[in-house]
């Protein structure tokens, strides 16, 4: 998926995804020749199509998880599935739900590292498999992050 | 006057997206952790019944019995049936580092498998909007399937067995995903009904370029009559490694084990 402008005949390039939580996604691309913004609305079907390839538009803010897709699409899943091992030399942490994950894409990107490197040695401090939006909550209260 | 604008591939700016170069980074993943497996072997039939899932439970057993590292990837993501047949404990999943550990037999087979996730007695169901869900749905166990082949540490194997579902659909898939077209284990019943069922199978197999082990036929010495496991492997010419009577013993077993540690 690419966006051209035709009058400059320049590629736009992507500027920002938003996700406002009703199964709806929203990317705005920009031209880089006459500064034009794009926005590209989905609708939740053509949404979660994209979801069902296990790809990002506007690219990660965090390494894929073990069974990324799996673990935030599957509607019956067990509540105990999974367990916290403990890493394995330099392994990728704790896995992100779906929910936090579209949370943490809603945190200004230029902040957004910092964030999530909280939110990570948080989790991992506390042997927590999953941050979960009710993760993030307890870690800014006790960490005093509100805002974040 | 029509626009005159150019297309997709004349665009060649680099995107931010990279939309391909995920699908290029999932690939790999898939690559990466499959490394270790000396050989893939698909366990395929056209016709649903025929015995898939117990052929691949009763042979990864006695590749284990022979002391040969083996796993059981299970495919089936809607009627998963694994665990139950290789007696897997009852355990949750672990995660380690980047991986979901497989979980292990008594007899050292590795497994993983929807069931393993799914709540006992509910269908797999996913989140998204219901209306025109077959569009995405398909998607989405490609990519299940996927992340049982990249994000489960399957370590070095012998031998990783890729329970599929009835049809060729699941196949065409894991073809698409491996590096390399899997080998191929087609199992049958003796009736000329499954014969023509599994002949379309063996075909799509045949067209895809994946190399076939052979043909089990299973269910045999019953109430089945026709001879589909020697008519297809004479027609694909393809070794009949084994015909398997109802409750095949471990000598049968042992035999089907031995005889495909020396067709592979």
């Amino acid at each position: 998926m690419k966006f051209l402008c035709v009058e400059c005949d320049r590629q736009m390039a992507f500027e920002e995804r938003r996700l406002p939580g009703d199964g709806t996604l929203a990317a705005a691309f920009k031209c880089p020749g006459c500064g034009r913004v794009v926005a590209l609305l989905t609708n939740p079907m053509e949404t979660q199509l994209v979801a069902s390839l296990g790809v990002k538009i506007g690219g990660r803010t965090i390494d894929e998880q073990p069974l990324e897709t799996v673990r935030s699409m599957v509607a019956t899943g067990k509540d105990d599935a999974f367990a916290d091992g403990g890493e394995k030399g330099e392994g990728r942490g704790p896995m992100w739900s779906r929910d936090a994950q579209e949370r943490l894409a809603r945190v200004p990107g230029f902040v957004r590292g910092m964030v999530k490197r909280i939110y990570v040695d948080y989790a991992r401090e506390r042997g927590i498999a999953e941050i979960t939006p009710a993760v993030m909550d307890t870690a800014r209260a006790e960490l005093g992050l509100e805002g974040m | 006057m029509p626009l005159n604008f150019r297309t997709y591939h004349e665009l060649t700016d680099p995107d931010r997206s990279g939309l391909p170069e995920q699908i290029g980074a999932q690939r790999r993943r898939v690559a990466e952790r499959v490394a270790g497996v000396r050989q893939v072997v698909a366990v395929l039939s056209g016709k649903g019944g025929v015995g898939k899932s117990y052929v691949a439970a009763g042979l990864s057993r006695a590749v284990a019995r022979r002391g040969r590292p083996v796993g059981v990837l299970d495919a089936d993501l809607n009627g998963p049936t694994a665990p139950r047949l290789l007696h897997l404990p009852v355990a949750r999943c672990t995660l380690r580092g980047d991986a979901i550990e497989p979980v292990v037999n008594a007899e050292g087979v590795k497994c993983f498998s929807m069931a393993l996730l799914v709540e006992d007695g509910r269908p797999l169901a996913f989140r998204g909007p219901e209306a025109e869900s077959h569009v995405w749905r398909g998607a989405l166990e490609a990519a299940a399937l996927r992340e049982f082949l990249a994000d489960v540490a399957w370590g070095p194997l012998d031998l990783l067995l890729v329970d599929l579902p009835p049809g060729i659909q699941r196949f065409q898939e894991l073809a698409d995903l491996l590096p390399a077209p899997p080998a191929v284990l087609v199992v049958t019943i003796p009736t000329p009904e499954s014969a023509d069922a599994v002949r379309r199978a063996l075909r799509a197999v045949h067209d895809r370029g994946a190399p076939c082990l052979g043909v089990i036929e299973n269910m045999t010495g019953g109430p089945f009559a026709g001879d589909a496991g020697d008519s297809l492997a004479r027609e694909f010419d393809t070794p009949l490694l084994a015909r398997l009577p109802f409750h095949p013993g471990v000598h049968a077993w042992d035999a089907l084990a031995q005889r495909l540690g020396s067709a592979s």
